[in-house]
């Protein structure tokens, strides 16, 4: 055991990167997205026998084949991003809001129930249009915000922990659209709803031009835009970061924590709100227990890989719908089951999340044992942190020198 | 004393990290039954020496020899298999586990926990040990912690103990219980190192003393045939006097009138129990005390960052008016027109944001002013080229996140952003902790710059040395309470050590 | 009124998944890891299950009679294990050895989870070109629901303590055996330890990661055990996509409930079991079908109750593992 005392070095040594740089950052991203597809094409492969050049051409034109389809990828997008943009304050703040499908879901129920229950007065022209549409407009934010600040409120007040608690008003919204959806199914014992006022479109988003999504897609974009202000520059945004990173921090500038907790939920939840607006208002005219379509929990993902940022977040979007799309078109020609998007969702997730590590950590391979080779690591030295970490735990610092000498 | 053969002996050890080096050529010896006392200065690279004796790090140079055999440690487990037990600073303890589970941890075989518990019970009775086998780490005080971890090392037959900085968490009572332990411990032939730069405790209780500077072993000497100066001298290479500036203070008038501060913590123990006294403008006021004895709830509670039980804090203004400052939050304080600056002692978790950069931290004060609802960036950079050109802090931009920064580094922003306000009042806590002798003494110009501006300066320090040369006057609390205030210039450092200890001394104003 | 005699059986076989999924979860959790894939790896689970089965069936031409028990037993089960510890390996590969968020990396872990179980089942009978209808594994399904013959002729004591499938009573004996190690052994304390302070484990000799990774991946196999109960013995060896719904996510909710004790979670799983199917036994009132939709909330509203008062009482013992969703990297102390 003594004698090869050397070989006992541990083989490899990781470290913290001190620097990342933004080109490194992007070409390791670049090659963890370009592996995953390989691999995604190979999956394909072997479960449809087409051949792997070709299922990037089912993919591409699953998604951009026709306008028609280049439409349901912007509409997708503007969908998917409009959660992860809801979802971006509450991560940043380390506030982990998995809630985004309740929230959602009653905003969509907010919105529906507006348009069932005061459509009747718009065809009647007691009431106009507009009116109609801004009331649903408040409703929506507002079912949205309630439903991410209950959880928010106890998460200030007591601590109360906010994953399972977001998690759990999943269900509980889901059941209660489920109750709703009974209560006004369209006939009797059909299970659904269906389309609501098809006749009036009494509280139907209007469409610009002749383009139906085209409504949804300017109003995302505007939300990005007002996001990435909201998060860089505002006092808010500024506010909401500094309590993610330290609340004791926060707390000693007087950031009052517990109201820029409730605030920024409720901000979190008012825009998952807009989403279940738009689904609901704006694209299905109906509301159903799965509007939502797990796409609270993707857009977890897809604002984490984005690092909150909302410009990264258009990219983090275009490239999981893109692939869902273009998963769908696989699953159709080959008549396989459409969750095979999941699947191909997960792979490049998988991939992605890895990624990190590479550009957030070095890897050391066990050197030579001269020691010239130890000590010719340049500046970018990765032990002098691990170096002034000891210097700062060498406490009690201040104890120096002569303390007893005068005695 | 030659012919004994050593239990333990390092030849020629080097460690880098990178091009740091941090143990260079060190040569150690230890004997069975005694006491080596390793002395040095921060950053001299003793943790660094014990930590490759306790599996932590690996040596790039140099054999260690066990009781005559050459060893590889690479672990710590090999560590203990060794015979060697570390009683690290930070203590590794799982809180909501019983001494009993957490002193067995990570051994082999089946799990016993009574014969365990019977086994620790007899140690403790071996040795002189107070506690409890069943009881949970987290109702323990300090001093039990570090009990458990010293019979945790026992428990596993460790023969050579290494102990870093032991008596830096204990009261003085405690360090005489301690010291009166090690040495029954060497009395049954165990043999230890004690790490400390407390000169009287090497005089104390050591057998042997070895001094490092700068990674470098330098000599070591038989405790009875030295003197603490000649040791003071070696460790830090030439003569030493620390030779704070202390001027007189200009114009002083009552500025921080504090008057019976009764602070409870969140667990309902008190922390502070009927506090008085006053700050003054142009004025140093130290505060002494063991640590935990309310330094911090005292500076809380005064930037309004602790609620308080009962008591005055009156803040007085150049006419003479006293506003109360009680029940305040930061934002109130300074909405006053109060300019308060707190300089905490948790510089990275508290008073700086370690992945904002240098600018975004400048801005943590300043980010409300204004009526706009986006924050102004231009002040905060500009603020920061300026702390890191008149403070000489040394970093790559100001763009860089001050976690990667060094401690003296860190501590120079987050003071350079507190004194930026221009404060009528500035609290310090441990200012100079975990810095080397030159950040240390840029701290100490800078408070003396507010002092001479004018500014009550309420100074929270861990040396005493440091607070008889630097203040002017000296608070000492005890427990929560005030022992006793002294004047800076008179001050005996001995008599000050009583007063941390008992409560005792005349009140002052 | 609640008629006892058939709830109290239904309330357990609703429970069973929810005992492994939550017995699962809480050997991960004690490793310091919170697995929120726990969800995909139950589908996971029961999709291996049943493509092991469904193989082995169409290879006996669907006829009970050519299978043999024991490897209809075993195949799926063998599948069902290998295909969760493949999922925890994936878990522990991103989150302890590259230090990924394991938030992210379990929500990526069940969204590809549910979308396999759902894609292959779906798929199965395509890909392999079979000539049935539909996954019905009802020959192999007989085997898991086999029940002591004794069951029958023992009245209401056989109804509510012997009709189950062997693997109902694997779940209680998992649990226990689970408590038992967590509670009595020196693995069971190493493993509290990393969960806790993984530093102090780290130097006191245990090695972090192999437990992180031996927790974790064998809480993954236990948990996909519950979704192979699932199709095998409570759906009668039928998939149906979805099916399976959101017990993975109140079992991780029962971990806390139960406050990370796995004996309890075998009682407080059946106690859940019953309140998912309360709504079919509440009286409902006029508008009988919509009420019991809200009715259906009661175990998350519990659920969330129980979130809320163990967060009031503060109790250092009712607290989640220390480290629970840090990632350790020894040089980051």
């Amino acid at each position: 055991m003594k004698a090869d005392a050397k070989k006992k070095e541990p083989l490899i040594h990781i470290t913290r990167r001190k620097d990342v740089s933004l080109l490194r950052s992007i070409v390791i991203r670049a090659a963890a997205i370009v592996l995953a597809l390989i691999v995604c094409a190979l999956v394909t492969t072997f479960l449809t026998g087409e051949n792997p050049i070709d299922v990037f051409g089912t993919i591409l034109s699953g998604a951009f084949g026709t306008p028609r389809k280049m439409w349901v990828l912007g509409q997708e997008m503007a969908i998917l991003l409009c959660v992860s943009l809801a979802l971006a304050p509450a991560f940043k703040m380390k506030f982990w809001n998995l809630g985004g499908e309740g929230q959602i879901l009653m905003g969509g129920l907010a919105a529906a129930a507006c348009m069932i229950l005061l459509g009747s007065k718009v065809e009647s022209g007691a009431m106009p249009q507009w009116l109609l549409i801004l009331i649903m407009v408040v409703a929506s934010i507002g079912a949205g915000a309630l439903w991410a600040f209950i959880p928010a409120f106890f998460k200030a007040k007591w601590g109360t922990n906010e994953t399972l608690f977001t998690l759990m008003m999943n269900y509980v919204a889901t059941q209660l659209v489920a109750y709703f959806v009974i209560l006004w199914e369209v006939p009797k014992g059909a299970g659904k709803i269906g389309i609501i006022n098809q006749s009036s479109e009494a509280g139907w988003l209007p469409v610009i031009g002749d383009y139906k999504y085209l409504l949804n897609i300017i109003v995302v974009l505007v939300l990005t835009v007002g996001m990435y202000v909201y998060l860089k520059y505002s006092k808010q945004g500024y506010e909401l970061s500094v309590v993610g990173e330290s609340e004791r921090t926060a707390n000693y500038v007087g950031i009052n924590v517990k109201k820029v907790i409730i605030r920024t939920m409720l901000i979190s939840g008012a825009i998952c709100g807009v989403a279940g607006l738009l689904l609901v208002g704006g694209t299905d005219h109906t509301v159903t227990t799965t509007i939502s379509a797990g796409r609270g929990f993707t857009a977890v993902m897809v604002a984490w890989l984005a690092k909150f940022n909302p410009l990264g977040m258009i990219f983090t979007t275009f490239l999981l719908v893109l692939l869902s799309r273009g998963a769908n078109e696989i699953s159709t020609v080959f008549s396989l089951n459409k969750s095979f998007g999941d699947i191909l969702t997960g792979i490049i997730l998988f991939f992605i999340i890895g990624s990190e590590f590479f550009i957030n950590y070095q890897i050391h391979f066990r050197k030579s044992h001269k020691p010239e080779a130890a000590a010719a690591v340049p500046a970018e030295d990765p032990h002098k942190e691990a170096l002034e970490q000891i210097l700062r735990d060498a406490e009690t610092a201040a104890q120096s020198v002569s303390k007893e000498e005068t005695k | 004393m030659e012919e004994r053969t050593p239990i333990l002996e390092m030849r020629h050890v080097t460690k880098r990290f990178g091009n740091i080096i941090a143990n260079d050529d060190v040569s150690l010896t230890l004997y069975p039954g005694e006491i080596l006392a390793l002395l040095g200065e921060n950053g001299s690279g003793k943790t660094t020496l014990m930590n490759i004796l306790s599996g932590i790090y690996y040596p790039d140079e140099g054999q260690i020899f066990v009781e005559g055999k050459e060893v590889s440690i690479s672990s710590p487990k090999d560590s203990f298999d060794l015979k060697i037990g570390m009683i690290h600073q930070h203590f590794k303890l799982v809180d909501v586990m019983s001494v009993t589970e957490n002193i067995v941890l990570g051994l082999p075989g089946k799990l016993d926990l009574k014969q365990a518990a019977a086994d620790i019970r007899a140690i403790c009775e071996r040795y002189g040990f107070e506690v409890d086998p069943d009881e949970k780490i987290y109702n323990l005080s300090v001093s039990q912690k570090q009990t458990v971890e010293i019979v945790k090392v026992l428990f596993r037959g460790a023969n050579i103990l290494i102990l870093d900085e032991p008596t830096a968490v204990l009261t003085p009572q405690e360090a005489v219980k301690l010291f009166a332990i090690l040495r029954n411990m060497k009395e049954a032939g165990h043999a230890i190192i004690i790490i400390t730069h407390k000169m009287h405790e090497v005089m104390d209780i050591s057998d042997r003393v070895a001094i490092l500077r700068k990674g470098r072993y330098i000599t070591s000497f038989v405790t009875t045939e030295t003197t603490a100066q000649e040791l003071t001298d070696n460790m830090v290479g030439r003569a030493v006097s620390l030779n704070i500036e202390r001027p007189e203070p200009v114009d002083p008038k009552d500025r921080l009138f504090i008057q019976g501060l009764t602070v409870k913590n969140e667990e309902g123990v008190y922390k502070l129990r009927d506090v008085s006294f006053t700050a003054r403008s142009g004025e140093i006021l130290g505060i002494a005390g063991i640590a935990g004895s309310g330094q911090r709830e005292l500076l809380e509670a005064i930037a309004g960052l602790q609620p308080v039980e009962y008591g005055i804090i009156n803040y007085i203004d150049d006419d003479g008016t006293p506003e109360s400052l009680l029940k305040k939050t930061p934002v109130e304080i300074q909405a006053m027109g109060v300019s308060l600056s707190f300089v905490p002692e948790d510089r990275l978790g508290m008073g700086l944001v370690g992945n904002m950069d240098l600018s975004e931290n400048m801005m943590l004060r300043s980010y409300r002013e204004g009526h706009s609802i986006f924050t102004n960036r231009r002040d905060p950079a500009a603020l920061a080229r300026q702390v890191v050109e008149e403070l000489e802090v040394s970093t790559p931009s100001i763009n860089t996140a001050v976690r990667k920064l060094s401690g003296g580094n860190v501590q120079k922003v987050l003071v350079g952003r507190e004194i930026a306000s221009a404060p009528t009042v500035l609290l310090t806590a441990y200012a100079v902790r975990g810095l080397d002798i030159n950040a240390s003494y840029t701290i100490y110009n800078l408070i003396n710059r507010q002092k001479a501006a004018g500014v009550a300066i309420v100074f929270v320090g861990e040396d005493l040395d440091v607070l008889v040369e630097l203040c002017d006057r000296i608070l000492v609390l005890c427990d929560g309470r005030v022992s006793g205030i002294v004047d800076g210039k008179t001050a005996d450092k001995n008599e000050i050590g009583m007063m941390m200890t008992h409560v005792g001394g005349a009140h002052e104003g | 009124m609640i008629d006892w005699l058939t709830f109290i059986p239904r309330a357990v076989i609703q429970g069973v998944p929810l005992m492994y999924g939550s017995t699962g979860e809480i050997l991960t959790e004690k490793s310091g890891n919170l697995n929120l894939g726990t969800p995909g790896i139950m589908y996971v689970g029961a999709i291996s299950g049943v493509i092991g089965s469904f193989l082995y069936e169409q290879s006996c031409g669907g006829a009970a009679e050519n299978m043999n028990g024991f490897l209809a037993v075993a195949i799926p089960l063998i599948c069902c294990l290998g295909g969760s510890a493949l999922m925890g390996l994936l878990y522990c590969f991103l989150t302890v050895t590259l230090r990924a968020n394991q938030n992210v990396t379990g929500l990526a872990i069940t969204t590809f989870g549910v979308g396999f179980g759902n894609f292959f089942g779906g798929s199965l009978i395509k890909l392999t070109g079979s000539e049935v209808p539909s996954i019905a594994l009802s020959a192999t399904s007989n085997f898991f629901r086999a029940t002591l013959p004794a069951a029958e002729n023992m009245g209401w004591f056989g109804q509510i303590f012997l009709s189950y499938g062997f693997l109902a009573y694997l779940a209680i004996v998992i649990g226990i055996l689970a408590s038992v190690f967590l509670k009595r052994t020196r693995r069971g304390l190493h493993l509290r330890a990393v969960g806790e302070n993984p530093a102090t484990a780290d130097a006191a000799g245990i090695s972090v990661t192999s437990y992180k990774y031996l927790a974790t991946i064998i809480g993954s196999m236990i948990a996909g055990l519950g979704g192979l109960y699932y199709v095998m013995d409570y759906a009668n060896g039928v998939w149906s996509n979805n099916a399976f719904g959101d017990r993975g996510w109140l079992a991780i909710a029962l971990v806390i409930f139960t406050i990370w004790r796995p004996a309890v979670s075998v009682l407080a799983s059946i106690l859940f079991g019953g309140l998912y199917i309360m709504y079919l036994y509440l009286p409902t009132g006029m508008d009988n079908l919509a009420v019991k939709e809200l009715y259906r909330m009661i175990p998350y509203i519990v659920t969330i109750i129980v979130l809320i008062i163990t967060s009031l009482r503060n109790k250092r013992e009712s607290k989640p593992p220390e480290s629970l969703g840090l990632p350790y990297f020894r040089e980051d102390r």
